[in-house]
């Protein structure tokens, strides 16, 4: 009886999925930070059922490409073109209360998001037993674990992931690695940040061949030479 | 929308929400008045309505600034900004603060005003001013709070911000209270609080929204 309902409950999933199933596509994106131009003519395609890995230095704007493609802030140049509720963000914080409980939190998130998901993001990251713990009680681990839940709660087909494995533990790496391959498996796809490695396999993006000014930059390294 | 208020509300409630911050301030206030000003009865009751309406204004401007601080600190506004329209988040974070002060300090000022003598006709008015004024206060306040959100320890531009746009609801507020006091009418000064309100209501959330987005990026 169970076991029916709860496929009922992904076979709903599953469409909803197949439904807005899309096809992230950047090009001649320009990003930055108060005005700054960091990255210019960005341009990479996320199909469904794929999962791309950002990479660069510290500061080149993995973070800031993140924030724009969830539409929290304008690209200075160029327009994206995906529709921006099919877009969910993992941020570096984790946006979790100290005084709800981690299932508090997961059902408001599955109210605000319209899903009736908190149950199967409970369940993905192995929270049970952490049901009533308030979030201020967490570890670092278990907060981290938390926030990514929010991603299955959210019902949305592309994740933005600012590196999820941090504080995470073996364990929570490969319920990590799980759920992504279910996401991916139902046409969703995931973009991440990452520096270490990769919960699961996916395309390389270097973001390093965008940067908005490397003449200014090799002006910089070369002074540090001279001197 | 209705989760959210309801996730603020109980917030507020939990331990280190703040619920009581501005009641308890509101308190402090009138119970140290009598001992400030002397105990005369006839001075007392005097400054009774302005006293209660200064405590009040004061206390939702306190409580002001934890609207979408403590959520833009630990990320969850950024995570909210992404599903709910900023107006809707702006019109309910008010509305819960309200719930949480306005609301409150008009249900407790009537019994505060015994102890600065505040005569008995005059509590009704004092409830209704402060019931129908103290909307514009947290809707006002919430603009103020959403245009410092990105700038640490913002409480002290928010409260210079906010003060001058507070004087219209202070004037008119405390004119229903020592109207009512003294057994004079107070529907000129009641409909023009609720005026206030009404205008904070409709224009805020949407010029709360716009400074969110600025503070966002």
């Amino acid at each position: 009886m169970c076991c029916s309902l709860r496929g009922g409950a992904s076979r709903l999933r599953r469409s909803r999925y197949e439904a807005r199933r899309m096809t992230l596509t950047v090009s001649g994106l320009g990003i930055g930070r108060t005005g700054r131009l960091l990255l210019r003519d960005v341009a990479f395609e996320l199909a469904p059922g794929t999962a791309l890995s950002v990479r660069g230095k510290n500061g080149l704007g993995k973070t800031t490409l993140l924030r724009t493609l969830a539409g929290l802030q304008p690209p200075l140049e160029g327009t994206l073109s995906h529709d921006p509720d099919a877009v969910a963000y993992a941020a570096h914080s984790d946006a979790l209360k100290a005084t709800l409980t981690v299932e508090e939190t997961l059902r408001f998130w599955a109210q605000i998001y319209a899903t009736d998901n908190a149950a199967a993001g409970i369940a993905a990251y192995g929270l049970d037993h952490l049901r009533a713990r308030p979030g201020g009680e967490l570890s670092a681990g278990q907060r981290r674990r938390c926030a990514l839940a929010r991603l299955v709660v959210s019902g949305r087909s592309i994740w933005l992931m600012d590196e999820p494995t941090a504080a995470l533990d073996a364990d929570g790496k490969s319920q990590l690695a799980a759920v992504l391959r279910t996401h991916l498996g139902q046409g969703g796809s995931a973009m991440m940040v990452n520096h270490g490695e990769h919960p699961i396999e996916c395309t390389q993006l270097d973001l390093g061949v965008f940067e908005a000014a490397p003449e200014a930059a090799r002006l910089d390294a070369f002074g540090e030479a001279v001197e | 929308m209705i989760a959210l208020l309801l996730r603020d509300l109980r917030l507020a409630i939990r331990s280190g929400g703040g619920f009581g911050l501005g009641l308890a301030f509101f308190l402090v206030v009138i119970v140290l008045t009598p001992f400030a000003v002397g105990p005369a009865p006839a001075g007392l009751a005097a400054i009774a309505p302005g006293v209660l309406w200064l405590g009040a204004l004061l206390a939702a401007l306190l409580t002001l600034d934890r609207i979408f601080a403590l959520d833009w600190e630990d990320g969850s506004l950024e995570q909210l900004a992404l599903v709910v329209p900023l107006e809707g988040l702006l019109f309910v974070k008010a509305l819960a603060h309200w719930l949480t002060t306005g609301a409150m300090l008009a249900l407790l000022a009537p019994v505060l005003g015994i102890l600065l003598y505040l005569p008995q006709g005059g509590a009704l008015p004092l409830f209704l001013g402060l019931i129908i004024g103290t909307p514009a206060l947290s809707f006002i306040g919430a603009f103020g709070a959403a245009l410092v959100v990105g700038i640490k320890r913002g409480g002290l531009l928010l409260s210079l911000l906010v003060l001058p746009l507070y004087v219209p609801t202070l004037i008119m507020g405390a004119e229903v209270a020592r109207r009512g006091a003294q057994g004079m009418p107070y529907d000129v000064p009641l409909a023009l609080s609720a005026a206030l309100s009404l205008f904070a209501l409709a224009i805020m959330p949407f010029a709360g929204a716009a400074a969110l987005r600025a503070s966002l990026r």
